[in-house]
């Protein structure tokens, strides 16, 4: 066992390679060239209207110059974290829907499962060797935005921007990995790479336009006229409302970054006069933030898990022919 | 003493009510070339991955290696060389890239690697294609890729699913001896399945001949003939000088003989059909009777035979075999 930190072993390899893989690929080079414009076009407003954000004393984060940097828009485009809300998706997306089917279909499963690896190695493999691309990709945008304010502005960064820049990073890294094990366990399930593409495309669509409309539709069916109701009615109906909505990674996603991005958030849903009465409107602590989205990051790391789970089981005892 | 190194007892796969494979039991000998004969859909696939764990048993053990394929398949994985029919490779990579992953795969020490894949790309005949991507490959080369995807992790035992489908006649032949030679050099044990019986019949020490998930009869080609034919395996056909008259007076003499089951008389030409070789015996009864034998001709069966016989009662039902022949 002398040789173990020299040889990467069966996954290492693997990863090795996908990785190699994704990086030589066109489809790899077109998102990343998408997501790098869509960022240097949110910057490029943002960093145009910087100056009133943070001259404007009524706003309670008015100082925290990155995160404006980051949320600033003068409404011509949508703010970064929101052009990532349905990016992001099709980044996972792409990354994996072809992962197992493609292999099938050229015939090099086969090959590959004959030789002594384990199996949950593969599909280990296709989601760190994407993630490790994704997140790469993240980190380099956030450094270089912090690095561009840096140079650009002068101002020194809080501690806590820190800190809220990279949730926003690690959450955005969990939120394409739910897709991206989503997308996978549809390439497992589907022969057709087209086929899953589209059906992953498909369950996207669905989230981001369909399911509010849906949602509302079947509320409102059975929702009393609001005239006749209590404030505890109502406010327990939003809850409701707002709670199927969650069920959607992209709602998920939206509150966690959002209330992260702006420290001033403090609830993500209707605050009573009396909760209101006496609080001072001042930027929450990081921690206060973490709290609050909480639910919601583990509500995105549990539908990753369960996906990825999924994958396990139909592949793991699938019989493997060409 | 002859240890078998694969062992399969009782392997049966069952979809939904179709039996793949049925009850099969096979013993295959270290260092023996054993081609799994069978039409196609006849479950030779199936039985490979069972024997690989690429697929589970409905019930039956498969012990490769020593190792039982259902539930230890990386041991079976790490000494058996797998070369599925349709083999195929990363299409962006060259075929060294394409091997060397390989090879990583199976640990081979990297600073092996390099000398271990150009030694199995000559052997195989590629290493002046080395590095062209493998997409350019004609179906003949991938074949040989494929074969030194296999030999590169120094298995003891090679798995052939059909390595010779769609390749020319000459790239069969080279493909095959190339096979036979590593084999005998190595002492490598080859299982290689086929429904192409004259492959089959060039290369391998023992046959199997696999119908509908079961195997019908396996050894060599002469034990088959005999396990098949039983009592009509060997026919000696006699050409002597003078034409017989008919009926012959010598006939209820040799069939008094019991391995004799049939006499034909055509002119002067005397078809013998016998349950063991007697041919000697005929020719000295012949000639001490006064006939001038000038030609003796002796028929063995050919897989060929050995099929037909088989299809007899099942051609009907299956037209996979028609398409399997050709």
């Amino acid at each position: 066992m002398k040789s173990q930190s020299l040889d990467p072993g069966p996954f290492g390899v693997m990863i090795h390679k996908e990785i190699a893989d994704h990086i030589r690929s066109w489809r790899f080079s077109i998102l990343i060239a998408l997501i790098v414009l869509t960022f240097i076009a949110a910057m490029y407003v943002s960093l145009a209207n910087i100056k009133s954000a943070i001259g404007n004393t009524k706003d309670p984060d008015h100082l925290f110059l990155y995160l404006k940097l980051l949320t600033t828009t003068d409404n011509s485009i949508p703010p970064f974290h929101v052009f990532l809300s349905f990016l992001a998706p099709l980044l996972g997306i792409s990354l994996g829907f072809d992962a197992v089917n493609s292999e099938q279909n050229s015939g090099t499963l086969t090959r590959l499962m004959a030789q002594p690896i384990y199996r949950d190695n593969l599909l280990l493999a296709k989601f760190v060797s994407a993630l490790v691309i994704v997140s790469g990709l993240f980190v380099a945008l956030a450094l270089l935005m912090i690095g561009g304010g840096l140079v650009l502005t002068g101002v020194r960064m809080e501690p806590q921007e820190l800190l809220r820049i990279l949730g926003f990073i690690v959450i955005t890294i969990v939120y394409v990995a739910f897709w991206l094990s989503l997308s996978i366990v549809l390439s497992i399930l589907f022969k057709q790479a087209a086929t899953s593409a589209l059906t992953a495309i498909g369950i996207w669509l669905f989230f981001t336009i369909f399911y509010q409309i849906v949602i509302n539709l079947i509320v409102k069916s059975f929702l009393p006229d609001p005239a006749y109701l209590s404030q505890a009615e109502i406010i327990s109906y939003n809850d409701l409302i707002l709670n199927l909505q969650r069920i959607a990674p992209n709602q998920l996603y939206s509150d966690a970054v959002t209330t992260l991005l702006m420290p001033s958030v403090r609830s993500l849903g209707p605050v009573t006069m009396e909760q209101m009465a006496g609080a001072i409107p001042a930027p929450l602590p990081f921690k206060e933030s973490v709290m609050i989205v909480w639910p919601q990051v583990s509500g995105l790391m549990a539908s990753t898990a369960g996906c990825f789970a999924f994958a396990y089981y139909f592949f793991m005892r699938r019989e493997i022919r060409s | 003493m002859k240890d078998p190194i694969i062992q399969l007892k009782g392997l049966t796969k069952q979809y939904g009510a179709v039996k793949a494979v049925d009850g099969l039991n096979l013993d295959i000998n270290k260092g023996e070339i054993f081609g799994l004969l069978g039409p196609n859909g006849a479950g030779k696939t199936t039985t490979i991955l069972m024997m690989l764990g690429l697929t589970d048993p409905t019930s039956g053990t498969a012990f490769v290696c020593g190792h039982n394929a259902t539930s230890n398949p990386i041991s079976v994985k790490k000494k058996v060389g797998y070369m599925p029919d349709n083999v195929g490779f990363y299409d962006n990579m060259t075929a060294l890239e394409n091997l060397v992953y390989i090879g990583r795969l199976n640990g081979v020490p990297e600073n092996e690697l390099k000398k271990r894949s150009a030694e199995v790309l000559e052997i195989v005949g590629l290493a002046a294609d080395q590095h062209k991507k493998t997409s350019a490959f004609s179906r003949g080369m991938k074949q040989r890729l494929g074969l030194a995807d296999v030999l590169i992790k120094n298995p003891e035992v090679i798995i052939l699913d059909e390595p010779t489908l769609g390749i020319d006649p000459t790239g069969v032949r080279d493909f095959l001896a190339l096979i036979k030679q590593l084999s005998r050099q190595q002492g490598l044990t080859v299982l290689l399945s086929s429904h192409h019986l004259h492959h089959v019949q060039q290369v391998c020490d023992r046959v199997g001949i696999f119908v509908k998930g079961q195997l019908l009869a396996q050894g060599d080609i002469g034990a088959l003939s005999g396990q098949l034919f039983g009592a009509d395996s060997h026919v000696t056909s006699i050409r002597v000088a003078q034409p017989v008259s008919q009926p012959w007076q010598q006939e209820p003499e040799l069939q008094a003989w019991e391995a004799i089951t049939q006499i034909r008389i055509h002119e002067n030409e005397l078809e013998f059909t016998s349950s063991r070789d007697v041919t000697a015996a005929l020719v000295r009864f012949l000639v001490g009777k006064g006939y001038d034998v000038i030609g003796v001709n002796q028929k063995n069966y050919g897989l060929d035979d050995i099929y037909q016989k088989y299809f007899e009662s099942n051609s009907t039902k299956n037209t996979s075999y028609e398409k399997s022949i050709s």
